[in-house]
């Protein structure tokens, strides 16, 4: 990508924490998915010895890590919504964000 | 006890009411009251079609089956929610820009609108959503029966495979009337949306329902409810690994390939905003939906036969506790979810059939051209609403064939590894502009192979369509290509194997075939626009409508539209341009955008084909563009090639003037010559003659007078003699008759010897000035001759120099091989003009005694020549300068 001189390489901290807002919206589905295969890890019931994790533990971690994540992914919506971070529609956002 | 009719009655008004509701919301939206219709809330209820009967009955089945394996199937599609800035926001994006109608219509377009490539997608689609359609009609089947006998053991007397006809037949005439209303997919349907909305609300109401039923109703409270689970046949965590991760992939990788997804996310969105409060709030649906899941299974597993169907705990858990009430909502909330995922599923379906397989054999069965009259909109109205029926009596032939057996998410994997082979090329059309069309074709042929083979032809069960013997020893014995167990991998369960196998592969193939081959013009334009399509949501190609009649496209357009909505557009477009008629200049412009509109109607590879028919030759495609490019970028070269030559030949004319103007000059000379040279003759002849006859005549001639005539006579014949002497010497030399003798000699003692000669009888007496000849040089060359040419150059100084005090330097110089002997004398130069001709025979400058004949300067030119070198008059400030330069 060849870079714009017309665009800052250094943002007021303002639309710094709203960049680093979006790149946290970027980040959370990888997040996501690292935690929700993290259970491929767990010991299962014919594993000698190993005590097996319980159904209800296993519903609280998966219904928990939905619960964060819908949560993270609400305020981050609702923090850039207010900061006029969020693409606008269609019309608006003709050009590509800088980055 | 709810009997099977009062439910029928209770689903007659069911539908009756969802009628009513899209009714309404139609209305609302044609009033331009409609805005709350599209409100982010619609938006995501509309996304829980993702929800179906599967979801409702089947996941509390696969829950007592398999435990936790069951919430996979929604993990998947909340992280491809949840990470909508990756994926979705471009898909939404490239949807709203290109008006794309189906999964279909996006890789044709992506692909340079190829209409091969839709027909493949669409029976691809066709084929994989008919497991899942005959999955609707088994669970509302199966639902029905409960109701004759709620202990779930048996089929309660009903015949499944009838009341399955009966469903199919309800179903599909829900979807006719609803869906097929209107024409522009793109238009959304505004009711089938809302209905799909308060359809989501119901059946997230009737499970969370059953859910705190049977925790608190029937368990007594969330820590009762934990320790029945823990300590219930599902109490441990019991996960195969490899198929937790496969499924949350496939069920992330379906979300996006479904075409009902498809439909409800891209082409049914109205604002991208929707997507972003849709990416947290459609997660909290499927939570929602999954919560009460397992304590459902638990409950059912403890309160019920072993021997009741697990996949219909959800009806028979409230029945068992005599909640008749509950029972019916939670039998509405499955009836919802079939029934709102068959509508949309098939909707979505019949749009790509009839777009991508009906419209073009139709159109080209028409073969006079879109131009002719005739509503095309009954037709594809006609097409669809065949392709409903259509679809659906697979989905029930499928249901006949399969028995109407096996867990209900068996089935539903078999669906989704099916379109899941929509994943690569279309992943890969919108963020890698290196994918091409032959790369999607190989892609998507070779991983439908795999499934088709791996599983779904498995999935009738051994002996219905493949025999057990080929389930267990491979096709012809090879073990390698046994269906379960490709290339001798082994002990993996069969749903993980199906997956990675066909993703693998037909990832492999896309990649391959797109690195191999090479895209046509429209495949790499519209790669670069949807892959860039952040940074240029641009058009696509330009019409050049010149010729395009504009009523042809009002015609069309009115087929297609409909009257009144392709006039408006027209109206519409011609106030744009600043007309006051009905018809706009078919601008490329307009025409891009009535594309657009019928692509919406008809998708993008139709639409396309029509407009080109009507403006024809004057279409420019971009082949053409490229045509026309080489083609200029040809005459620019000829042209220069041109420019190159004309420059060349007026040099060539320029030089051909310069040799013309010589050559009318020597025509010139010639003439003079001939006339000087007769004149030269003449003169001494007439005194001969005339002397001579004095001397023969006159008899008393006194004796001088006859010495003296005779010695006229006799200068005369001398003159005559040294002129003809002249002229034969000329004309040998120019000849190159010529033979020298080269003889060595010292150059002093030439250039001595003329003078010598030349100042013997001299009249006028010139100072010659011998200073400056080097007299060491030493020449091998004719000396005669050379002391010809010094004898000439000398005597003419002595005639011509007339200065008071004539002086003539002769000196040497010496350059590199050659020796210059040069002749300096102070008299008058000769005129530029005359000295281009001084050389010539016969040229005479200011001659006035008329003794010379003019052919001293050239001889002295040939004889020079002959010696190898060459002799130059150069023009000094005063007097004449003659260089010889000889070879040393």
């Amino acid at each position: 990508m060849s870079i714009d001189l017309n665009q800052p390489v250094f943002l007021e901290r303002r639309s710094y924490r709203q960049r680093r807002m979006m790149d946290a919206v970027r980040l959370l589905p990888v997040i996501g998915l690292l935690l929700w295969l993290l259970p491929t890890l767990w010991s299962v019931s014919d594993d000698g010895g190993v005590e097996p994790v319980k159904m209800s533990q296993a519903i609280i971690y998966v219904f928990g890590v939905w619960v964060c994540l819908i949560l993270s992914g609400g305020l981050l919506w609702r923090y850039l919504v207010a900061g006029g971070e969020m693409p606008a529609p269609l019309d608006a956002d003709a050009t590509s964000e800088p980055e | 006890m709810a009997s099977v009719n009062l439910l029928i009655a209770v689903c007659l008004i069911y539908v009756a009411f969802l009628f009513a509701v899209a009714f309404a919301a139609e209305r609302a939206a044609s009033r331009g009251r409609g805005n709350w219709l599209r409100s982010p809330l619609v938006y995501t209820l509309s996304l829980s079609i993702y929800c179906t009967a599967w979801t409702f009955y089947g996941a509390v089945g696969y829950a007592a089956r398999s435990g936790m394996e069951f919430v996979t199937i929604y993990l998947g599609p909340s992280l491809v929610m949840i990470g909508w800035w990756w994926m979705l926001r471009k898909l939404v994006r490239i949807g709203r820009t290109q008006r794309v109608t189906s999964v279909a219509d996006l890789i044709s377009s992506r692909y340079g609108k190829s209409n091969v490539l839709a027909i493949i997608v669409t029976v691809m689609a066709v084929v994989g959503v008919t497991p899942y359609i005959a999955l609707q009609l088994q669970s509302v089947t199966l639902s029905l029966s409960i109701f004759a006998d709620p202990t779930g053991v048996t089929d309660g007397g009903m015949n499944l495979l009838s009341a399955g006809f009966w469903v199919a037949l309800g179903l599909a005439l829900f979807t006719v009337l609803f869906g097929t209303r209107n024409l522009n997919a793109n238009e959304r349907h505004d009711g089938v949306v809302i209905a799909i909305a308060v359809e989501a609300v119901v059946k997230l109401v009737a499970l969370l329902a059953v859910g705190i039923f049977v925790v608190w109703g029937v368990a007594g409270g969330l820590g009762e409810m934990m320790v029945r689970i823990d300590s219930s046949e599902i109490g441990q965590w019991e996960v195969d690994s490899s198929r937790w991760t496969a499924l949350t992939v496939l069920s992330g990788a379906a979300f996006l390939c479904l075409p009902r997804m498809f439909q409800v996310l891209v082409v049914e969105n109205d604002d991208e905003r929707h997507l972003h409060i849709a990416s947290w709030a459609f997660p909290i649906y499927l939570m929602l939906m999954s919560l009460f899941v397992v304590p459902i299974a638990v409950i059912g597993l403890d309160l019920l036969p072993a021997n009741a169907n697990p996949d219909l705990f959800v009806l028979t858990v409230p029945l068992s506790q005599g909640q008749d009430g509950l029972a019916i909502l939670s039998f509405l909330g499955g009836f919802s979810s079939a029934t709102s995922m068959v509508i949309v599923a098939t909707l979505a379906l019949s749009t790509m059939v009839s777009n991508h397989v009906v419209m073009p054999i139709w159109l080209s069965f028409q073969g006079q051209g879109a131009a002719v009259s005739g509503d095309v909109r009954n037709v594809v109205l006609f097409s669809r609403r065949m392709s409903i029926l259509v679809i659906i009596a697979l989905g029930y032939l499928y249901y006949r064939v399969s028995g109407g057996s096996g867990a209900l998410a068996a089935i539903g994997l078999i669906s989704f590894t099916g379109v899941a082979q929509f994943l690569p090329a279309m992943m890969g059309g919108i963020f890698w502009r290196g994918a091409t069309r032959v790369g999607a074709l190989s892609g998507l042929l070779v991983g439908f192979a795999i499934w088709i083979y791996a599983s779904l032809l498995p999935s009738f069960g051994a002996d219905v369509v493949m025999s057990q013997a080929l389930l267990d020893q491979g096709p012809f014995d090879i073990d390698f290509l046994r269906p379960q167990s490709l290339f001798g991998i082994e002990g993996v369960d069969p749903t993980v194997h199906a997956v990675f196998w066909s993703l693998f592969l037909n990832t492999s193939a896309f990649v391959l075939g797109s690195l191999i081959s090479f895209p046509n013009p429209l495949e790499r334009l519209q790669g670069a626009q949807f892959v860039n399509i952040f940074a240029h949501s641009g058009h696509a190609r330009g019409w050049s409508g010149s010729v395009a009649e504009s009523e042809d496209l009002m015609v069309m357009a009115q087929r297609i539209l409909g009257g009144s909505e392709a006039q408006k557009l027209f109206r519409r477009e011609a106030q744009k341009q600043g007309q006051d008629g009905h018809l706009p200049e078919p601008t490329p412009d307009f025409l891009q955008r009535l594309e657009r509109e019928m692509s919406a109607s008809v998708g993008a590879a139709t639409a396309h084909a029509m407009i080109s028919q009507l403006v024809g030759g004057t279409s420019v495609s971009v082949q053409d563009l490229m045509a026309v490019a080489h083609e200029s970028a040809q005459m620019l070269e000829y042209s220069s090639q041109l420019e190159a030559k004309s420059s060349e030949l007026s040099t060539t004319a320029l030089q051909l003037r310069d040799v013309n103007a010589k050559l009318t000059q020597l025509s010139v000379q010639k003439d003079a010559f001939l006339s000087q040279i007769s004149h030269e003759l003449r003169t001494p002849m007439t005194s001969i003659r005339s002397f001579s006859e004095i001397l023969r005549d006159s008899d008393g001639l006194e004796a001088v007078d006859k010495t003296k005539y005779a010695s006229i006579i006799h200068v005369e014949a001398i003159r005559l003699t040294r002129l003809l002497d002249d002229l034969l010497d000329l004309s040998v030399l120019e000849n190159g008759q010529v033979s020298l003798n080269p003889a060595t000699g010292a150059l002093l003692s030439v250039i001595d010897h003329a003078v010598t000669t030349t100042q013997a009888g001299a009249i006028r007496a010139i100072t010659i000035d011998k200073s400056g000849i080097d007299g060491a040089l030493v020449l091998t060359t004719d000396l005669d001759r050379l002391s010809q040419v010094f004898i000439n150059l000398i005597s003419n100084a002595q005639k011509y120099c007339k200065s008071e005090n004539p002086t003539l330097v002769i000196e040497t110089v010496v350059k590199h091989d050659e020796v210059v002997v040069l002749f300096t004398d102070n008299g008058i130069s000769i005129p530029a003009d005359k000295r281009a001709l001084i050389f010539e025979k016969f040229s005479r400058i200011n001659d006035q005694d008329g003794s010379g004949a003019g052919l001293g300067l050239a001889i002295c030119r040939e004889i020079v020549a002959r010696l190898g070198g060459k002799i130059e008059h150069l023009p000094i400030l005063k007097g004449n300068q003659f260089a010889v330069h000889l070879p040393l």
